[in-house]
């Protein structure tokens, strides 16, 4: 009765979100006394997969099928359902990605298990019992749930647990087939459009955030030219996506994307209560304003009051001094 | 076109949270509750998709009497008629269940929801209703059309989109851009009073989890404000300091 980590890929390579559910997932298996079992999905070769080893997996199984390159609800959960039962596992964990919510609440269904999305912490495991902190009120509060079912699956909040490395390990990778038919593909894409040569925000350490404080569109490369200088992700606030500056993906706050990244940059943006519900778990806050009562220096650790155009540049200034 | 749309009832956006002192319960006095932002893209987008093609927009709420303003608000935007689950909403699979009974009951092509709810943030029933109908799901989606028997979405996943046909019935879950919110106009309050709000006993009640206690995340001890002068010193102490370069 291993416990069952879901890992997702994608051109060749394992997801940063999913190194961490396989350090939550080995933790957890240690917890519980026994092994930690992977299953793949997505564009990945077995070398990718036998360096999950240092995050504590031991087997991975990989279904080789081409069909599941792209994602489809139905596929994946037939091959995790499958996995789950010849692995004899009652706790799944996943990351809480578009991916793994979609996975995870079919899956749910499927093997009656209890559920629970944006988990940042280790289960208190208590007999049968589990109890998992998670972030609610988007981003302003937590709660710990308690899973009462016999199986247990978990969504692990991205940037929320470490990646723990133990050098040389490696993990046994089998290759393994669901036996999926047409029908399980009957909602594939029919079309993929991919952003290129950004860095997703959704896994970004580091993300540059802009808002109206800019001005405009024609001062956005400011934003850009740091994200670039820091190698960071750019975002933006939901009056700058409303006017049309920004696309909507890149709208961070409590109807748009949420992002806990290690640091967070904030320019012209004074922090309104949605704009910090998006970003509030993140480790290190910079706020960059014009005026000193915006409400965003109270979130902030470190604070700069100033104009973009005159800061940013000084920034970029000073990052491309520090020698990496 | 028979489309069911489920909404939620949540607190407003600009709501500051806090919870009673034993952490048990969240505390909603003074608090003004409005339908979950991203159910009213899924709301609107039916509404649109109703004029242009015909047929019905149902709206579903799982929840005590006093979410009642909020469905007529829904029927004021333009929705033909309202279910309500006389039921507290306290768990995923439980709200699933009453979905996918009254969805079941109702025949409906399409059950469109938000991608989530903006105060349990769970990202879970539009998934569970589609597996206990034996439908697919496709969340979270930023367009819809319908032509026919087939709808043509475009998803959202981390760093694109994809573009997807599938046949109805189907669930789907908005997000923006999927439609822009509508205020209602002063002729749909007064036609939305008298549209049917039928209220039904909830089915079954089986709870997979439960809260314990809330917790608010811990303060910041305090900002360290650096001069406009200096402003090149940021990105020091983000490297020697704060360490997260």
């Amino acid at each position: 009765m291993s416990v069952l980590v879901v890992i997702e890929c994608a051109n060749g390579e394992v997801k940063k979100s999913s190194l961490e559910a396989a350090s939550y997932g080995s933790k957890v298996a240690a917890s519980l006394g026994t092994s930690a079992t992977a299953v793949a999905i997505g564009d990945v070769q077995a070398d990718a997969l036998t360096r999950l080893g240092e995050q504590g997996i031991s087997k991975v199984l990989l279904d080789n099928d081409s069909r599941l390159h792209d994602f489809v609800a139905a596929a994946y959960v037939k091959v995790i359902a499958k996995a789950a039962e010849s692995e004899n596992s009652t706790v799944i964990v996943l990351s809480n990605s578009n991916i793994g919510a979609a996975i995870g609440s079919r899956l749910a269904v499927k093997l009656g298990a209890s559920l629970a999305t944006n988990v940042v912490s280790l289960p208190q495991i208590n007999g049968s019992s589990f109890t998992v902190r998670r972030g609610v009120f988007s981003g302003k509060a937590f709660s710990d749930v308690e899973l009462s079912s016999d199986k247990k699956i978990i969504a692990v909040k991205k940037n929320a647990v470490d990646i723990e490395t133990t050098d040389g390990g490696t993990a046994t990778v089998e290759n393994f087939s669901a036996d999926l038919s047409d029908a399980d593909f009957a909602t594939a894409p029919k079309e993929t459009i991919r952003q290129s040569g950004d860095i997703l925000l959704t896994e970004a350490d580091l993300v540059v955030s802009g808002g109206r404080g800019l001005k405009g569109p024609e001062n956005w490369h400011l934003i850009e030219d740091l994200a670039k200088t820091l190698g960071a992700a750019t975002a933006c606030s939901k009056p700058v996506a409303d006017v049309g500056w920004r696309p909507h993906h890149e709208h961070v706050g409590q109807t748009g994307i949420t992002v806990s990244p290690n640091l967070y940059i904030a320019v012209g943006i004074s922090g309104a209560i949605q704009h910090l519900a998006g970003v509030n778990s993140s480790k290190v806050i910079v706020v960059i304003n014009k005026d000193p009562e915006a409400p965003f220096f109270k979130a902030a650790d470190y604070g700069i009051v100033g104009d973009a155009t005159e800061i940013v540049p000084k920034l970029i200034e000073a990052a491309k001094a520090l020698d990496k | 076109m028979k489309i069911l749309v489920c909404i939620s009832n949540v607190p407003d956006t600009t709501t500051k949270i806090t919870f009673s002192a034993d952490g048990k319960a969240f505390n909603t006095a003074g608090v003004q509750f409005v339908i979950n932002p991203y159910d009213e893209y899924a709301l609107t987008r039916a509404i649109e998709l109703k004029e242009a093609q015909g047929g019905s927009v149902t709206v579903l709420n799982v929840g005590e009497a006093d979410t009642e303003p909020n469905i007529r608000k829904a029927l004021a935007i333009g929705a033909d008629d309202a279910i309500r689950v006389n039921l507290k909403p306290t768990d995923a699979f439980l709200v699933s269940q009453q979905i996918a009974h009254y969805a079941q009951e109702g025949g409906y092509d399409l059950i469109l929801m938000g991608r989530e709810s903006i105060d349990y943030n769970g990202f879970q029933v539009h998934g569970m209703v589609g597996e206990l109908l034996g439908i697919p799901t496709i969340a979270p989606a930023i367009k819809l059309d319908v032509n026919g028997s087939t709808a043509t979405l475009e998803r959202e996943i981390e760093g694109g989109k994809e573009i997807i046909e599938a046949s109805l019935p189907l669930v789907v879950s908005a997000q923006q851009p999927m439609a822009e919110p509508r205020i209602p106009n002063m002729r749909g309050i007064m036609t939305a009073r008298t549209k049917p709000l039928k209220v039904v006993e909830p089915v079954g009640q089986e709870a997979k989890t439960s809260v314990q206690n809330y917790e608010l995340p811990p303060a910041k001890s305090g900002v360290k404000m650096i001069p406009a002068e200096s402003a090149g010193d940021l990105i020091k102490l983000l490297r020697n300091e704060a360490k997260v370069l």
